[in-house]
């Protein structure tokens, strides 16, 4: 055990060395989640809205002064013919329009009904139906407001909405859970991934397949310290989270400390099995960024509801690990279950570790024969 | 000239020579393309819900009755228990809750107006607004239907007015993309972030592994020129993108059936230009950084902004200021917006000359300060 010992020894002596890469490994996963952890919003502010009024009256004036009193729409432009609209809806410099038909008002007022077009860019379909709604319910809020003034009732049934766990649908409690397991998992396998490599890379690894250490004293010696990273960079995001994102930690922390130990070990394993099956630092580093950063987004949950995508597609979603770990913090820090609630997601991690830990050293054993 | 031919033959010939990087470059992002383009939706086909009907009336079953019927909801459990409901709710059986509370339809008789009782999960806060508005359209709309049945007075006056009574007609059009489809939205930004990805990361792991391997001196003692040099780098893993990236436009034609409404030689033109950016940066990095080490993890923390900074999966109009601009600065935002602009929207130059000049006058900055930074010497 004592060559196990000045093993984990040399590596924390390679580590420490290198300042610099140090103070990236530190300081990158904290600086990451809270630049994105304000950038990523989805609360539709700002939308430029473009009027087309070619008769203006009293109800259109009314109507436009609701658009611009929301705080949600900017109004960027009237004209009196839609002709306007196709060049600045493609050069992007407007969002939504709406026309007003000619003697909006009179036939509101004579007729009782008149007609309103709400053109919407829906290039990005959800920012698109969310805008949409958001100029419907103004249109139906003034429609109901003349109404009442004329004495009209209307048969309504009004859904109470809560939303439980996340009452607001605050952004950073929907993305600094999903962000921090992205960081976590690149960082942790591209650290493990990339200290193996450059070993083979250099032909030091050689000389110590050829030592007294068996290939998992090998793995572990390598993983070791970089957990030991990896955990301070899991106590630098969940601190932020917690003081800067004002995220609820809702259940207990320990319990959530402990599940991130467990899902860095997993990632760790990953960046060794990548080490393993790639020949050079540069096909390990790209195909460990490459592999993981897009899917882990994408598949994890992070952004896209799993339940989303195409049945073929959501068991593949099982196989990142990033899912796991974000179904356990929303778990924790949201909804405050426990080991009760959670033991499922956490087996499945833990088999996860596991199976990779396992791949790890088998991989070693091929190449020692 | 001649130089700069022989320096090209080495590159591809090590790039022949290992089949690992041909794979990544080509197979990685056209597998990522055909999944992660399925995954990019936000349209939730069925949900679980758990129905506490209190009232037991026609009208609330028929409520219960439209939401199965929407094929949005699948009823997954009921009993008049909001407790079994709640805890159903906590072990993810099902992520919605509908109660309908005693009186309903008398309320809706007598007052016009009745309440329910909708709860999601917000566990994932993108997915409860999502079942949010397919719920309280669904609402909206029976709404309007039962109001025949029930209060017939009132409904049926539409055809002659009621004093004071006032209908806004509200026809809404969504242009360029009427059916929301998603993937007509995703598919060419991801694409486009696919590709940027390996050749950024390409770009910067190649001159810092000369670097770290030594052959960076060999070259330096010759009399090839820095633009040459650079040139070498960047012309293969420039034809390859603009193949891999042409590929992809026929996956997502192919597959995805994207619209191409506008025309390709003119995404074609913004991809060479664009692809010069990309690489660039790349290999600007490989000419700053000493270990390939600290290129990775300078192509790491860029990719993520490209990713998460480019208006590809949240809108750029949603971020804070100071995000925005650090959006803007994204050569990846600006591309894609062309994209977006000439495949779906079917702009043409004028439309897109902004993000064309943009990406222009990045190539020649990126370029130069490459040029620049790579001095012949030894560091």
């Amino acid at each position: 055990m004592s060559a196990m010992g000045g093993f984990v020894v040399k590596e924390f002596h390679h580590i420490l060395r290198d300042r610099q890469t140090l103070l990236i490994l530190l300081l990158l996963p904290l600086a990451q989640v809270l630049l994105f952890g304000f950038a990523l919003r989805t609360d539709i502010r700002g939308v430029r809205l473009v009027v087309v009024d070619p008769a203006p009256d009293a109800s259109t004036l009314e109507l436009r002064g609701r658009f611009a009193a929301t705080g949600l729409f900017r109004i960027v432009g009237v004209e009196a013919t839609p002709a306007a609209l196709a060049p600045r809806f493609q050069a992007g410099s407007a969002d939504q329009a709406v026309v007003f038909e000619p003697g909006f008002g009179e036939k509101l007022a004579h007729e009782g009904r008149a007609q309103l077009l709400v053109i919407t860019d829906a290039t990005d379909p959800n920012t698109g139906s969310a805008m949409q709604a958001y100029a419907a319910a103004v249109v139906q809020r003034y429609e109901q407001e003349i109404g009442a003034r004329g004495g009209r009732q209307g048969v309504r049934i009004v859904p109470e909405v809560r939303m439980r766990f996340n009452p607001t649908l605050e952004s950073a409690n929907l993305f600094v859970p999903g962000l921090i397991a992205l960081v976590l998992t690149i960082v942790s396998a591209l650290m493990s991934a990339i200290s193996l490599s450059r070993e083979k890379e250099r032909g030091t690894l050689e000389v110590l397949l050829v030592s007294p250490l068996k290939p998992w004293e090998i793995i572990a010696g390598k993983v070791l310290p970089y957990l030991v990273l990896g955990f301070a960079n899991v106590l630098t995001v969940l601190g932020a989270a917690w003081f800067v994102f004002r995220v609820p930690f809702r259940g207990s922390v320990l319990l959530l400390l402990g599940e991130s130990l467990l899902f860095i070990v997993t990632c760790l394993s990953l960046g060794v099995v990548i080490a393993a099956v790639t020949s050079s630092q540069r096909t390990a580093m790209i195909g460990a960024l490459m592999g993981l950063m897009m899917p882990t987004t994408v598949l994890g949950g992070m952004i896209f509801p799993i339940e989303s995508m195409p049945g073929w597609l959501q068991p593949l979603t099982n196989a990142v690990p990033g899912k796991w770990f974000i179904l356990i913090s929303r778990g924790i820090m949201l909804k405050g279950v426990g080991l009760a609630e959670l033991w499922q997601e956490t087996l499945i991690l833990a088999g996860m570790m596991v199976v990779l830990l396992v791949a790890a050293v088998k991989t070693f054993r091929i190449r020692l024969g | 000239m001649r130089t700069l031919r022989f320096l090209l033959r080495k590159e591809f010939l090590q790039i022949r020579r290992d089949p690992a990087i041909m794979r990544m470059l080509v197979a990685m992002p056209l597998v990522q393309l055909l999944l992660l383009g399925n995954a990019a939706t936000f349209e939730i086909r069925s949900s679980r819900m758990y129905v506490v009907d209190e009232d037991h009336s026609p009208t609330s079953r028929g409520l219960v009755t439209r939401m199965a019927a929407s094929g949005r909801f699948e009823i997954a459990d009921a009993s008049p228990s909001m407790a079994l409901a709640n805890r159903a709710l906590l072990d993810r059986d099902v992520s919605s809750i509908l109660r309908v509370p005693h009186d309903f339809e008398a309320d809706l008789v007598r007052v016009g107006a009745a309440p329910v009782q909708l709860v999601f999960n917000a566990e994932d806060g993108a997915a409860a607004g999502i079942r949010r508005t397919y719920a309280t359209r669904i609402i909206a709309a029976y709404a309007a239907e039962v109001g025949e049945e029930l209060r017939p007075t009132i409904a049926t006056a539409t055809g002659a007015p009621m004093r004071g009574a006032a209908r806004i007609d509200v026809r809404a059009r969504g242009w360029f993309n009427p059916e929301l489809d998603y993937q007509a939205y995703m598919v060419p930004g991801i694409l486009v972030l696919l590709v940027t990805m390996v050749a950024t990361a390409l770009g910067s792991m190649n001159i810092v592994r000369e670097k770290e391997l030594g052959t960076l001196e060999q070259l330096n003692v010759t009399p090839v020129t820095r633009a040459e040099f650079i040139a070498s780098k960047l012309i293969p893993f420039w034809l390859i993108g603009l193949g891999v990236l042409a590929f992809g436009l026929t996956i997502a034609r192919l597959a995805f059936n994207i619209p191409m409404r506008g025309s390709l030689a003119l995404v074609f033109l913004a991809a060479l230009i664009y692809l010069l950016v990309a690489l660039g940066i790349g290999l600007w990095i490989s000419t700053i950084v000493e270990t390939q080490q600290q290129a990775m993890f300078v192509t790491f923390a860029i990719n993520m902004v490209y990713m998460l900074m480019s208006g590809l999966f949240t809108p750029i109009l949603s971020m804070p200021r100071w995000a925005q601009w650090i959006a803007q600065l994204s050569p990846v935002k600006h591309f894609i917006v062309l994209m977006r602009a000439v495949l779906v929207k079917g702009a043409g130059f004028s439309a897109v000359q902004l993000p064309l000049a943009v990406l222009a006058v990045y190539a020649a900055v990126v370029l130069t300060l490459a040029v620049r930074q790579y001095s012949k010497r030894t560091a």
